[in-house]
C-alpha cells in the first residue's frame, strides 16, 4: 500500500471517512446503561429486558440501542458513559439504575455533552439546576413524591405514631430524610428510626425495640425481597398496626417471600403497577396498559415491573422531544445533542407508563401528583386505592 | 429493655451463633488441613438454601448445570492424569465418579419435578446436588496449588468467591428466596413465642458439631485429617495423601455450608450474595479461635451471634461495624499473647 498508487490515497481516505459519515447520519445511537448484574439487579434486569421491547424507528429514522451492564457499580457506570460517549459516539444515554451511579455519570455526560435520562429516584440526580446538571434529565419519581403519598394516606387514617426501619445504605437514608421531614411537618411522632442491611438474616433486635414503642403503623424503608424480613418478623412478634413498605418492593418476587404475611400492607407506586385498575379516563391508562401488555407478551404473565417501566417511558422521552431536534441538526454532532437536550427541556403533556411528562428549565423531572398512586397488597396482588 | 427483651435477643443471638459456630468450624478445618483461608464458604450456604428453593418450587435448580460441568472439568484432569501416568485400569472409575454420579444426579432431577418429592428427599436432593462442588471444587482450583503460599492461596479463595457469586446471579437470578418451614410446631417459654424451627437450627448445630467431634476422635479418617494439620509431611509420611485430606476437607465443609444454608431457609430470605456476609461473620469466630482451636472457634461463633444481636437492639446502624470491630482487639490480644511462627515457604 505504501508506494502504489500515492496520489490515489488522499480521496480513497476522504471517500472512506465519507462513507463512514454517512452511515452515522442516519441512525440515532443511544447508549444504554443499567445495573443487570449486582445487588441493584432485581431493578437492572427487568430494564434490560426491556429494551428489547422499545421501538427502533423513531421520527422516521433507524434507532441503534447499545446495551451495557454497569454491575451496579459507580466505577463501571463512568466508564460505561465514557465509552459510549468516546467510541459508540451516542446522541443519548440512558442509565443508570441506581442512584449513585446516576450521579456518578453526571460529570461524564456534562464534560461529554450528551444529554442523560436516569432511572433512579434520588431527585439531587436533577437539582439543584446547574451547568452540568443541564444535561441530565429523570424518568423516575422522587423519594419525595412517594413520601409525601404515604404520609398524606398516614393522617387520613389517623396514625399519630409512627416507627421507621429502613436499609443502612442510600435507599434507607433516602427515604429516612424525606420521610422524617414530611411526617414532621404534618404533625406524625416517629418513635423510632432503625437500619438492617440487605443481607441480614435476623432482624428480632430492632423489630422488639419498635414494638416497645407501641406504634400505630411501621415504615420499612427497603426494596426487593430483603424488605420482606422486618414485615415477617413484625408479624411473627404479634404486631398489629399498620404496614407501609416503598414503591421499591413492588415486584412479585416480593410478594412471593413475603406471601400472606404481607396482605393489607400500603405501598405507593407508579401508575403502571396497576395500569389494568386505572379508570379509563385516566391519562396513564393507555401507555401503562401498552407497556405491561408487550412486556408480558414477551416475558410471561405478571412478569412487568415498574421499574423496566423507566425505561419506556426514556424511550417514550426521546420519541417526544426527537422531532424537534431532527429539524435542527444531523444526529451524530454536538449540534444535534445540544438541539436534543434543549427539546427534551421543551416537552410538555406527555404521557407515559409511570406519569405525565411536563419539563422544564428548571425541572428535568416534570412529574406531578397524576406519577404516583397508593397502593394495597390484597389477596396476593396489587389493589388500587381510590 | 425488660427481661423478655433480654432472653428474646439471646435466642435470636444463639440461633445466629450455632449458624456462624458450623461456619467457622469448616473454616478452620479447611485452614487447618489445607491452609486455604475458604472465603467463599459462605457461597455453599446460599448455594444449599437455593438449591431446595429452586426444587420446592418445582424447577431444575442451576446448580446441576455447574455440577455437571465441573464433573466433565475434573473427569479431564483426572484422566489425563490417569493417561500420563500409564494408569489406563483407573479410568472407568474416574469416568464413573466425577461423570457418571453428576450426569444420573441431573438425569434424576429433570425427570422427576422437585416439589412433588417428600421434604427430607428435597433436602437430601439439595445436599447431594451442592455437597460434591467442594471436592471438585478442590480438584480444580486448590490441589494444582497445593504448595503454594497462603497469600497465594488466598488471592484465588478470592478469586473462586467471585466466580460463584456470578454463577450464583445466573443460576437463581437477583431476588431473594424463602423455603418451606421444616415444621409449624411453636411454644411459650417464660413468656417468650419460640417457633419449632429456630429450635430445629440450634438442635441440628448441636449434633452437627458433636458429629464432628465424634468423627476427629473417633475415626480413622478424621485422625487421619488431624494428623494431616498438625504436620503435612509427617502425615504423608505415615501413607496419610495429601490429596485425600484435602478432598475431604472440602467435602466437610460444603456438606456444613449446604446445610447452614438449608437450615436458616425457611427462617429467613436468602439471595444468591447473602452467603458472604453470613461466612465473614464465621470467619470473625474462626479468627477468634486462631483459625486453629475448634471449641474457641465455635465459642467465638456465638459470641459474633450475641454481639449482633444486642447491637441490633441498640445502635442497629451501626451493627455490622460494631460486629467486624471486634476482630480489631481479638487481633491485638492474639499477637500480644502468641508468639509469632514464620510460615514455612
Amino acid at each position: 500500500m505504501k508506494t502504489v498508487f500515492p496520489r490515489l490515497r488522499r480521496p480513497l481516505l476522504a471517500l472512506a471517512l465519507a462513507g463512514l459519515g454517512a452511515t452515522a447520519l442516519a441512525d440515532i445511537n443511544v447508549g444504554v446503561s443499567v445495573s443487570a448484574t449486582g445487588p441493584a439487579a432485581s431493578l437492572g434486569i427487568p430494564e434490560k429486558n426491556t429494551v428489547a421491547l422499545v421501538s427502533t424507528t423513531m421520527a422516521g429514522q433507524k434507532v441503534n440501542y447499545i446495551l451495557l451492564d454497569d454491575a451496579s457499580d459507580t466505577t463501571a457506570a463512568v466508564k460505561n458513559a465514557k465509552k459510549l460517549i468516546s467510541e459508540n459516539k451516542v446522541d443519548l444515554i440512558i442509565g443508570s439504575t441506581t442512584s449513585p451511579n446516576s450521579l456518578a455519570m453526571i460529570d461524564a455526560v456534562a464534560e461529554g455533552e450528551t444529554p442523560l435520562i436516569s432511572m433512579a429516584a434520588s431527585s439531587r440526580i436533577v437539582e439543584p439546576m446547574d451547568d452540568k446538571r443541564k444535561w441530565v434529565f429523570k424518568v423516575a419519581q422522587n423519594d419525595a413524591h412517594m413520601a409525601t403519598a404515604i404520609v398524606e394516606h398516614m393522617t387520613n387514617n389517623n396514625v399519630q405514631t409512627v416507627a421507621y426501619i429502613g436499609f443502612a445504605d442510600a435507599y434507607g437514608e433516602g427515604w429516612w430524610n424525606e420521610f422524617s421531614k414530611i411526617a414532621e411537618a404534618r404533625k406524625i411522632k416517629i418513635v423510632a428510626s432503625e437500619r438492617f442491611t440487605r443481607s441480614d438474616t435476623s432482624v428480632t433486635g430492632q423489630i422488639l425495640k419498635i414494638m416497645a414503642t407501641k406504634p400505630d403503623a411501621v415504615l420499612v424503608g427497603g426494596a426487593g425481597t430483603p424488605a420482606a424480613l422486618p414485615q415477617k418478623s413484625l408479624k411473627e412478634k404479634g404486631y398489629k398496626g399498620l404496614m407501609y413498605q416503598t414503591h421499591g418492593v413492588a415486584n412479585m418476587d416480593f410478594m412471593r417471600v413475603c406471601g400472606k404475611d404481607c396482605e393489607g400492607t400500603f405501598l405507593p407506586a407508579g401508575p403502571v403497577l396497576v395500569a389494568d385498575q386505572l379508570p379509563a379516563e385516566h391519562p396513564l391508562k393507555k401507555p401503562a396498559m401498552d407497556y405491561t401488555g408487550r412486556y408480558e407478551k414477551l416475558y410471561g404473565k405478571g412478569s412487568a415491573t415498574t421499574f423496566g417501566a423507566h425505561v419506556w417511558d426514556a424511550a417514550v422521552l426521546l420519541e417526544s422531544a426527537l422531532p424537534a431536534a431532527l429539524k435542527k441538526a444531523q444526529p451524530g454532532s454536538r449540534e444535534f445533542r445540544v438541539a436534543l437536550r434543549e427539546s427534551l427541556e421543551n416537552v410538555r403533556n406527555q404521557p407515559a407508563s409511570h406519569g405525565v411528562f411536563n419539563m422544564s428549565a428548571n425541572d428535568h423531572l416534570g412529574f406531578d401528583q397524576r406519577a404516583r398512586v397508593m397502593v394495597k397488597i390484597e389477596n396476593g396482588g396489587w389493589k388500587l386505592v381510590k | 429493655m425488660d427481661a423478655q427483651i433480654f432472653l428474646l435477643l439471646g435466642q435470636d443471638g444463639l440461633i445466629n451463633g450455632a449458624i456462624y459456630a458450623l461456619l467457622a468450624l469448616a473454616l478452620v478445618l479447611i485452614f487447618a488441613v489445607t491452609r486455604v483461608i475458604f472465603i467463599p464458604q459462605g457461597e455453599f450456604v446460599a448455594f444449599g438454601a437455593l438449591t431446595l428453593a429452586s426444587l420446592q418450587a418445582g424447577k431444575v435448580p442451576g446448580t446441576v448445570s455447574l455440577l455437571i460441568g465441573a464433573g466433565i472439568v475434573v473427569t479431564l484432569l483426572e484422566a489425563a492424569q490417569a493417561i500420563r501416568a500409564g494408569k489406563l485400569r483407573k479410568l472407568p472409575a474416574v469416568f464413573l465418579i466425577n461423570l457418571g454420579i453428576p450426569l444420573s444426579l441431573g438425569g434424576f432431577v429433570f425427570a422427576v419435578p422437585g416439589d412433588h418429592l417428600p421434604l427430607a428427599a428435597q433436602v437430601l436432593l439439595a445436599l447431594l446436588l451442592v455437597v460434591p462442588l467442594g471436592p471438585m471444587l478442590y480438584r480444580m482450583v486448590y490441589q494444582p496449588l497445593a504448595s503454594a503460599p497462603v497469600l497465594v492461596l488466598l488471592i484465588v479463595s478470592v478469586a473462586v468467591h467471585l466466580a460463584l457469586l456470578g454463577l450464583g446471579l445466573l443460576f437463581f437470578g437477583a431476588e431473594g428466596f424463602r423455603t418451606e418451614p421444616f415444621t409449624d410446631f411453636s411454644f411459650e417459654l417464660a413468656g417468650a413465642p419460640l417457633q419449632g424451627q429456630t429450635i430445629l437450627v440450634v438442635v441440628v448445630s448441636a449434633v452437627l458439631i458433636g458429629a464432628l467431634y465424634f468423627f476427629f476422635e473417633r475415626t480413622i479418617y478424621g485422625k487421619a485429617l488431624r494428623a494431616t494439620a498438625l504436620n503435612r509431611t509427617g502425615a504423608r509420611l505415615m501413607g496419610i495423601p495429601p490429596v485425600l485430606a484435602g478432598k475431604l476437607s472440602f467435602t466437610l465443609a460444603a456438606a456444613i455450608g449446604a446445610m447452614s444454608g438449608i437450615l436458616i431457609a425457611p427462617i429467613t430470605t436468602l439471595s444468591y450474595d447473602s452467603g458472604f456476609l453470613i461466612g465473614l461473620k464465621g470467619f470473625v469466630g474462626a479468627i477468634i479461635g486462631g483459625l486453629a482451636s475448634y471449641p474457641v472457634a465455635a465459642l467465638g461463633a456465638v459470641l459474633v451471634g450475641l454481639l449482633e444481636s444486642y447491637s441490633s437492639f441498640w445502635a442497629s446502624a451501626y451493627k455490622e461495624s460494631i460486629v467486624f470491630t471486634m476482630i480489631i482487639p481479638v487481633l491485638l490480644w492474639r499477637s500480644l499473647t502468641t508468639r509469632h511462627m514464620e510460615e514455612e515457604e
